[in-house]
């Protein structure tokens, strides 16, 4: 499990994390944030393996992943 | 596996359309001025095009210049301060149709400058008129039937073109249309950095971008644009690396 | 040719036999230039050519730029990154630099630009000329701006302006313009070598962008969108500028003009050419002056009122078909009659031809 966060009000809802994640792990609100814009969030926090395809993908530095100070290389390795 | 915004960039959302390339390239800049640590010693120019307001994003020092001319506006100030890093940032329009005789002129020098050239093949800031990269048959508000029919060429290849210049260092071709390209193009932007640092010349990254609002299609059909259509116009690649 | 042995350590007293567009370039070094780019042209080429001589002397940098444009940039760049730094050119290529110029008016860069002026429109001639008058001091590029702008009528002047040009845009954090002319570049006389002093006390460069170490970052920039009215504040606080220069720099020369019925108006060159004709004409019994600004802009308005005052007639002398005039008309509120002499396309008068003028006009 990986510490990630979408920050609503910088999302554009572009969707472009929505297709990059491998897990499927990504849709798009029904609601509006506050710039009146669709925006990206993760559905199931425990399900996301960290491997910030998404993050790469946002234009807009919407979504980071906090360093997990549990998280160790053998859990890591075993994600794959 | 850690994920934050450079600190190089200022805290704040951008202009940029939804989907739009310039904030993926922006950040590659910002994350590679952090991880060189040159913050304090960089100096960029903001071009006219869509990344004009360049300076509301970077915490560095920022010159703002004409259509085009960034490269010898860059050239001013690299020879003044050569200790310094200096970086220009240019749109299609700006570095290869208005700009096009500083930016040949800039690269044969071998000016020891970072040139990071976002190709969206499109006049983006002035709302979708052809560029010198419009690839053909590609519509825009100035070429209604496609490019091609109104004897506008091809479209012009920056790479290639420079890669025959012997004063030029570096050159590579990379996209932002998948986290795998993102992952290569901040590889190579980092490459063209360290050059400059290393004094080995002039290097300048093109960027295949993404210009979903003047392209007019979805963000995801955007991306498709540039995997399927740009990639075989402007092949990705290393076109020049001098030892 | 009698180069300058060391640029930067003038011994005084020394004689220098230079052509103006030389004398030109070991005063800007000597004034500490550092900075030169610029693009052939004639009647100008001895300026780049010079420079790239000296300017490795003395550490500095020069560049043969590919076109005007990327001159005028490169002195932008220059410029922000905090070096004395100048352009020359020659009318046609002063065109191309307009919108270069626009910026660095806006961005309040000092700067100097050397316009060597050959007769026009178009490509003109390669004769001395005073058509780009309006260009020089009405604007030349686009938007609401002012640059001061020097106009030599002698090579020691040339030497002296020179030097100065880069205090003012230094002072007044302005673009300075030389307007001189293809005569004046040419021409050679001897002219005592004057090591540079400051003319002014000049302020810290707090705008320079060398990287943003231990400071905030800065932004050099000519965009002004948000709020709506920011273009309008930019303009304004440009505006009270000028004003400011325009009420502690007007330099004017009046020779003979006190008891003068009637006085030539020039400039540069002209004027030079004019005092031999108010010569003749005192020799003649004709009571003739002649007024010469020396700052084109700020025009010196008070000294030509004054001059309205006392004499019956002006005669504008000028090598361009009739531009100057117009700030002689405006500045004197046409209180007086304004007679012209004037050609355009690389015409220039000689003394014997503004005697006869004088002579034609003076007692009707
Ligand atoms: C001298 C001049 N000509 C034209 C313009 C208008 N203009 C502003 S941006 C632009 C094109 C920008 O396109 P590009 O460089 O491809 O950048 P993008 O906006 O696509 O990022 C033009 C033509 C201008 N500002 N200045
Ligand atoms: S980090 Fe990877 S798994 Fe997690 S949400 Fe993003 S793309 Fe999906
Ligand atoms: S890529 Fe970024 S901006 Fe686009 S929908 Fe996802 S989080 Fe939002
Ligand atoms: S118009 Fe195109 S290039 Fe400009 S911000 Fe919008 S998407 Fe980006």
């Amino acid at each position: 499990m990986a510490n990630i966060k979408f920050d609503k009000e910088r999302c554009k809802g572009c969707c472009l994390c929505v297709a990059e994640c491998p897990r499927g792990n990504i849709r798009m609100s029904e609601i509006l944030n506050k710039t009146g814009s669709i925006y990206a969030e993760v559905i199931d926090e425990g399900d996301c393996n960290g491997c910030a395809l998404c993050c790469q993908m946002c234009p807009d530095m919407a979504i980071e992943i906090e360093e997990d100070e549990k998280q160790t290389c053998c859990e890591k390795g075993s994600e794959k | 596996m850690e994920f934050k915004k450079p600190t190089s960039l200022l805290d704040v959302p951008t202009h940029y359309c939804p989907g739009c390339g310039h904030g993926i390239v922006q950040r590659l800049v910002g994350e590679v001025i952090d991880e060189l640590g040159i913050r304090e010693k960089t100096i960029g120019t903001a071009p006219v095009g869509c990344a004009v307001l360049l300076y509301d994003y970077f915490d560095c020092d920022i010159i703002e210049c004409s259509h085009g001319r960034s490269p010898a506006v860059a050239t001013g100030i690299k020879r003044v301060l050569p200790d310094r890093v200096v970086f220009t940032y240019q749109g299609d329009g700006d570095l290869a149709a208005i700009g096009t005789a500083e930016t040949i002129h800039v690269a044969n020098r071998g000016e020891n400058i970072t040139i990071i050239f976002v190709n969206n093949a499109i006049y983006g800031m002035t709302g979708g008129q052809m560029a010198p990269t419009t690839i053909t048959g590609q519509r825009t508000t100035t070429t209604q039937e496609g490019r091609g029919q109104n004897q506008e060429g091809p479209p012009l290849k920056v790479c290639e073109l420079l890669a025959s210049l012997d004063g030029v260092t570096y050159l590579e071709r990379v996209a932002v249309s998948t986290p795998k390209d993102i992952m290569r193009a901040k590889k190579a932007v980092k490459k063209a950095f360290q050059n400059q640092i290393d004094e080995k010349g002039f290097s300048l990254v093109e960027v295949l971008s993404m210009c979903p609002t003047d392209w007019k299609v979805s963000s995801t059909a955007a991306v498709d644009f540039v995997n399927n259509e740009m990639k075989e116009v402007f092949p990705l690649g290393v076109f020049k690396d001098e030892k | 040719m009698s180069a300058t042995t060391a640029p930067g350590h003038t011994e005084t007293g020394k004689k220098l036999l230079l052509k103006g567009n030389e004398l030109m370039v070991r005063a800007a070094i000597e004034a500490g230039c550092r900075f030169f780019a610029g693009y052939p042209i004639t009647p100008q080429n001895e300026v780049p050519e010079y420079m790239s001589q000296l300017m490795p002397k003395v550490g500095g940098t020069f560049v043969q730029a590919e076109s005007e444009i990327a001159a005028i940039n490169m002195i932008f760049g220059a410029s922000a990154a905090g070096a004395r730094c100048m352009t020359s050119s020659s009318s046609p290529g002063i065109s191309l630099k307009q919108e270069g110029i626009s910026y660095i008016a806006s961005a309040e860069l000092p700067c100097v630009i050397a316009n060597v002026q050959r007769g026009g429109p178009g490509l003109g001639n390669i004769r001395a000329s005073q058509a780009d008058y309006f260009q020089a001091v009405k604007g030349g590029g686009h938007g609401d701006y002012r640059l001061i702008v020097l106009a030599p009528a002698s090579l020691d002047e040339l030497q002296d302006l020179t030097m100065n040009a880069f205090d003012y845009a230094d002072y007044y954090r302005n673009p300075v313009m030389i307007l001189a002319d293809g005569l004046l570049g040419q021409m050679a006389e001897p002219v005592d070598a004057r090591p540079y002093e400051p003319i002014l006390e000049l302020p810290e460069k707090d705008f320079v962008l060398d990287g943003c170490k231990g400071r905030e970052a800065r932004v050099i920039k000519t965009l002004f969108l948000r709020p709506p009215k920011a273009l309008v504040t930019h303009n304004m606080r440009l505006q009270k500028k000028y004003e400011t220069i325009a009420s502690e720099l007007q330099l004017c020369e009046n020779v003979q003009t006190d008891d003068a019925e009637l006085v030539i108006a020039a400039y540069g060159m002209t004027a030079r050419i004019a005092k031999g004709a108010v010569d003749m004409a005192r020799q003649a019994g004709m009571k003739v002056g002649l007024i010469r600004p020396i700052t084109l802009w700020p025009f010196p308005g008070p000294a030509f009122m004054e001059v309205a005052g006392t004499a019956k007639k002006l005669l504008v002398v000028e090598m361009s078909s009739g531009q100057f005039i117009e700030d002689v008309k405006l500045a004197t509120e046409c209180n007086i009659p304004v007679e012209f002499l004037g050609m355009g396309g690389g015409w220039y008068p000689t003394p014997e031809n503004i005697f006869e003028k004088i002579s034609a006009i003076y007692d009707k």
